[in-house]
Parts: structure tokens; C-alpha cells; sequence
């Protein structure tokens, strides 16, 4: 009985039937937290959804391919979505043509000192090359980041883990953190969510002011441009020989 | 409601369209910008040309408003291949934390900051001209 129930069990977990209902069910649940905490960023959607998929997986005992398997249609729609910051970009023409010079300048800046002091605290703590030339693209927007991983000796998988991980902790932190430094222009904030958090930093953006969600997916596809330019050489020119 | 429903999914065409061309681009020149990205460009390009952006309640903004509202959702999916690293994470619990916080808050604050000082230089100029550079 156990075991017709395994393979019951085995035959729908990799299935459409169960990836998407239960993403989407702990999605709804995490941001129904975070709305009964009146929006808190600190209760991030993404991560407390992530974390109890793990958990449901771990107590099922269901390899995490077979969940992705199910839950694929989800991860397909981030290709029209990113194609979609494209509305508010030209909603907001006239705010970002304006400032088509601070931006390019801020997120160059951004992207390479968020890449650079990445390497530098990796290995100062100690870490691997691995983890180095894992942390220094995480910031780039994910197809970027892996690809950019895979050519400068780093992990590509774990670079997307510490991409969304990233994302997520810029998500929670960046406003407050930017209110500290008394940067608290709505551009800055969206801009900067953009550069450091990608994606899922600008899905947060999106919720509060879309004009600065165009900031954010502009933000986007510099830093991407600028990691894949620069990481991969920076990271040659530290290992010659590997 | 099946019009709705039609335009809508007319919509999620034209975005899927514009990932595709993104992506033969890409292939095609081999560009380090992944396709998306380069989607989003020439679709901003095609709404820019034509001057005239989606109302948000137009089909193709109101498809492009519910991915965007939900984007965190689709990150999900990724998001839990992070149970394939947790050995990895613990043996290097510290540079990696070290790393990946310190980076992100060195990302946002410059950013931020640079941005934040350029804007408020460029809107202060014609005020302080006119007033004999007040600050």
C-alpha cells in the first residue's frame, strides 16, 4: 500500500497538477502574509514562498527536478515579463530620456562596484575562487549571470540561487537602506533596485511607483550589458593560467 | 468576457514575439544581452515610434501590468533550486553571506547615491542660475 501510493504519488509530482497549484498556492499565501503585516519588505513573498516549497518537497520526498518539471509554465512567463518592463520604459519616455547620462553613469558605477566588492568580501571571508567568480555577475539579471558564471570559472546554478537570494535581500532592504543615505528620489530608488536586485527587486518597484519601474528595467539591461562585458575580462585578467 | 480574454491572450503573443525576435537577435549576432532584454528594447522602440504607449487598460497594457504585478511569483520556480545548494551555502556560510549582503548594499548605495546626486544637480541648475547660484 505504501508503495502504490509512492507511485501515485511519483506519477502526478512531476506533473503541471502539482507544480503549479502549489507555487501559485504558496505565492498567494506569502503575499497574503505580507499584506496582513501592512506590506512589510522585510516579509518578502518570494523567499517565504520558496521556503515552504522546499520544505513541502523535502517532506515528500520529491527531487527538486521533478518539481520543476510541473512548475515550468511559471518560469516560462519571465520571458514576456522582462519584454514587458518595455510598457512602462515608453510610458515614462520623457523621465528617462532626460536623465539618459546619470543613469548610464550611476548604474556603470553600480554594476561595478557591486561586482568588484562581491569578489572582494568572497575571498577576504575565506571563500573559493568558485564562489568568487559566482558572486561577481549575481547582480546581472539571471540568463546574464549564469552565462557570465560558466565563462569566468564560477558555479552557474549557485550563481542563480545567490541571484534570486540577492534579489530578494535588495527587495527587503534597498528603500530603507537608501532613506538612510538620504537618497530617497524615486529615480535613485528605482535605478538602484534595478542595478543591485534585477528582477525581482523591480517586480517589488513595479507594486509602489511603475514610473520608477522603468528606471528599474532600464536599470536592468545596462547592468547586464556591463557584467557580461566586463566580469568575464576582469576575471581573466586575475586568472591568466586557469 | 471571451474578447477579454482573447485580446488578452493576443497581448501575451505579441510580448512572446518580441522574447523570440530578442533571442534570434541574439543568436543570430551573437550579442552578450540576453534575448528578453533585447525584446524589451524593440518593443520600447516600436511603442516610442509609434507615440503612442498602451492605456493601462489597452490589452497589451493591462497583459503587460498583470506579468509585471506578478513577476515575483515567476522568479518562484528558480527560486527553489536553492535546495540543490544548501551543502554548498553551509560549508561557505560566511563568504557568502559576507559577500552576497556586503555586495548588494555596496550596489544599491552607490546607485542609489550617484543618481540621487546627478538628478538633484541637473534640477537644481536653471533655479540657481536664475538666482545667482543661491547654494
Amino acid at each position: 500500500m505504501p508503495t502504490d501510493l509512492h507511485a501515485a504519488w511519483f506519477a502526478f509530482a512531476g506533473t503541471p497538477l502539482f507544480g503549479l497549484p502549489v507555487t501559485i498556492l504558496a505565492y498567494l499565501a506569502a503575499a497574503r502574509l505580507q499584506r496582513a503585516l501592512h506590506g512589510a519588505a522585510l516579509v518578502n513573498p518570494v523567499l517565504i514562498a520558496i521556503a515552504l516549497i522546499i520544505a513541502i518537497l523535502k517532506l515528500t520526498g520529491t527531487p527538486y527536478a521533478t518539481y520543476f518539471g510541473g512548475a515550468r509554465l511559471l518560469h516560462l512567463l519571465l520571458g514576456p515579463a522582462t519584454v514587458a518592463l518595455a510598457v512602462p520604459l515608453a510610458a515614462n519616455l520623457e523621465h528617462v530620456r532626460r536623465h539618459l547620462p546619470e543613469i548610464s553613469i550611476a548604474t556603470i558605477a553600480g554594476s561595478i562596484v557591486s561586482a568588484a566588492s562581491g569578489v572582494l568580501l568572497v575571498r577576504l571571508c575565506g571563500g573559493s575562487v568558485a564562489i568568487a567568480a559566482s558572486m561577481a555577475p549575481k547582480a546581472a539579471t539571471t540568463p546574464i549571470a549564469m552565462g557570465v558564471a560558466a565563462e569566468s570559472h564560477g558555479i552557474p546554478a549557485l550563481t542563480a540561487s545567490l541571484a534570486i537570494l540577492g534579489g530578494v535581500f535588495v527587495a527587503c532592504v534597498g528603500e530603507t537602506v537608501l532613506r538612510w543615505v538620504r537618497a530617497t528620489d524615486w529615480r535613485a530608488y528605482g535605478l538602484a533596485a534595478g542595478t543591485a536586485g534585477s528582477g525581482i527587486a523591480a517586480a517589488r518597484v513595479y507594486m509602489q511607483n511603475p514610473a520608477a519601474a522603468a528606471f528599474a528595467g532600464l536599470a536592468i539591461g545596462l547592468n547586464g550589458l556591463i557584467t557580461a562585458i566586463i566580469v568575464p575580462l576582469a576575471m581573466h585578467a586575475w586568472l591568466p593560467g586557469k | 468576457m471571451l474578447k477579454y480574454i482573447a485580446k488578452s491572450l493576443a497581448a501575451l503573443a505579441i510580448l512572446v514575439g518580441f522574447q523570440l525576435i530578442g533571442e534570434l537577435l541574439q543568436r543570430a549576432l551573437a550579442l552578450p544581452i540576453p534575448g528578453p532584454a533585447i525584446g524589451m528594447a524593440l518593443l520600447a522602440g516600436v511603442l516610442i515610434v509609434r507615440r503612442r504607449p498602451p492605456a493601462p487598460d489597452a490589452a497589451l497594457g493591462r497583459t503587460s501590468n498583470a506579468l509585471l504585478i506578478w513577476m515575483g511569483l515567476l522568479f518562484v520556480p528558480a527560486g527553489v533550486g536553492l535546495m540543490e545548494h544548501v551543502d554548498l551555502i553551509e560549508a561557505q556560510l560566511l563568504p557568502i553571506t559576507v559577500g552576497l549582503v556586503g555586495s548588494s548594499l555596496a550596489g544599491v548605495i552607490v546607485t542609489g547615491l550617484i543618481m540621487q546626486h546627478l538628478v538633484a544637480r541637473r534640477s537644481r541648475r536653471p533655479v540657481s542660475e536664475g538666482a545667482l547660484h543661491a547654494d
